[in-house]
């Protein structure tokens, strides 16, 4: 019999949800692993990074790699994985446009630092920051280094497809380990996922009006949500008109707006700002002083236009600098 | 700067993105040449149809790709050919623009003004004001990292 072709599976700065996500396919990985050999998953099988190298360039028929990538462990393990790859997959909003990690961007690594070693009040104030090299009596000890800026996967290594959501729905995911498997792949470069919005699947899309026209917003604890009414229409910033399909409106489902996880369809360059001016279009007020008002409910507007893709954006970070 | 090192090389010239409505404040730009007037050639006038066209990636992109501010340029309220546009592109500015404060870019470096057709001066004192304005604040200076390439060893092994 020959060989399986062999994939892998790795994370950086994440969350685990990713990988929570494969493990979610349920019957669905026994399928896969009928399939494929899975040659490395630190997540869920013992492995080393000698396994890795081990391999052939190439040897492994695609790596679905999910987080953001913030320090130089994680830079060395996406060039390590390309070499040996012939594809590479960004799995999940963090890998494909930063995700929350990437909000961090907002942020220079020192302010970051400080207040997690040093201003936190669980923390002495005179804390020992982290730092690549310590040497103790015996043993050099070294550490990954914490880069200045969080970066999507393919702002780091070429990336050839990219899977989205936080995380990935089960459909998508199993959507494209089908057309991985049976090599029916897409123009490189494809996010796989529908490429419509969100309200083209949204099931309430019946209920949203022709032409939006809102005197207010409002956050979700502080109106009794109609849960089968346009979220939009209500009031709520609900992010489908700028996001990608294919989480079968999950969040909606459940009665809460959508965040957009999803990354924005191809026609959309940068999600925040189209998210933004969809938003902006939808109020009524035409004055100034009308318009701030009804924008006062909206307190934090880079983290919630750019919640999921500010690495991704056109600006990728906030000009900063460091107390 | 040490006395005697500044001459016209020296001075930092910024680069400025205009969007003018083609009915409003592109025909003030229009008759401000016309009429001979003089400011400083450091905007680039991008002529939309009405400044509720104005989409904020557009504002975005001009600011990645080497702009230091932005200006928009429509008709007054009222005014517009289109009726609401430029309530539009009011409620867009208002919402981007305090978001970009948060993202470490001076509220000065974009500008929404109304400009009628016939205030070609105003087209004038604007720029001149705007120019002097992203002088003081100096070039944004925007880090980007661009997208990785594919390397000639990852093309062989790649399917």
């Amino acid at each position: 019999m020959p060989d399986k072709p062999k994939i892998a599976l790795y994370w950086c700065a994440s969350c685990g949800g990713c990988d929570e996500a494969v493990v979610d396919l349920a019957e669905g990985v026994l399928t896969l692993t009928d399939a494929v050999d899975i040659a490395f998953w630190p997540v869920a099988l013992d492995g080393k990074r000698s396994d890795v190298e081990n391999l052939a360039d190439g040897g492994l028929l695609a790596t679905l790699i999910n987080g953001a990538v913030r320090n130089s462990e994680q830079e060395e393990m996406a060039h390590l994985l390309r070499a040996k790859s012939q594809y590479i997959i960004a799995f999940g909003a963090c890998a494909h446009l930063g995700g929350i990690p990437g909000l961090a961007n907002l942020y220079s690594s020192q302010d970051i630092l400080s207040a997690a070693f040093n201003d936190s009040p669980t923390t002495e104030p005179d804390a020992v920051l982290p730092r690549t090299n310590t040497l103790d009596e015996m043993h050099a000890l070294g550490l990954p280094e914490f880069r200045e800026t969080v970066k999507t996967l393919d702002q780091v290594i070429a990336v050839d497809y990219y899977i989205p959501g936080c995380p990935p729905s089960r459909k998508v995911v199993s959507e494209a380990l089908r057309a991985l498997v049976s090599g029916e792949l897409p123009d490189r470069g494809t996010v796989l996922a529908p490429n419509i919005a969100l309200c083209e699947e949204c099931p309430r899309k019946e209920s949203k009006p022709e032409k939006l026209s809102l005197e207010s917003l409002h956050r979700t604890y502080g109106i009794e949500i109609d849960p089968e009414k346009c979220l939009l229409a209500q009031g709520i910033v609900c992010l489908g008109m700028g996001t990608r399909a294919g989480c079968d409106a999950a969040c909606i489902r459940g009665n809460m707006p959508c965040t957009g996880c999803f990354g924005p369809s191809d026609r959309v360059r940068d999600q925040g700002a189209k998210l933004l001016s969809a938003l902006a279009s939808s109020l009524s007020a035409t004055e100034t002083e009308a318009i701030d008002l009804a924008l006062a409910e909206l307190p934090d507007e880079v983290g919630t236009f750019y919640r999921y893709s500010l690495p991704g954006s056109l600006l990728q970070r906030a000009l900063v600098h460091s107390k | 700067m040490p006395n005697g090192q500044e001459d016209a090389t020296t001075v930092f010239e910024p680069r400025i993105v205009a969007f003018f409505c083609n009915w409003c404040t592109y025909l003030a730009s229009d008759l401000a040449g016309s009429s001979r007037m003089k400011y400083p050639p450091n905007s680039c006038v991008i002529r939309l149809m009405c400044s509720g066209r104005v989409d904020p990636q557009f504002i975005l992109n001009a600011f990645a790709h080497g702009a230091d501010g932005v200006l928009i340029g429509g008709c007054h309220p009222g005014d517009c050919h289109y009726r609401e546009g430029n309530y539009k592109a009011l409620r867009r500015f208002r919402l981007l623009r305090r978001m970009l404060v948060k993202m470490g870019i001076e509220e000065e470096r974009v500008r929404l003004e109304w400009i009628s057709a016939a205030e070609a001066d105003r087209v004038r004192d604007v720029i001149r004001e705007m120019v002097g304005k992203i002088r003081e604040l100096g070039p944004l200076k925007l880090d980007l990292v661009p997208k990785a390439e594919m390397t000639k060893a990852e093309e062989l092994i790649h399917a």
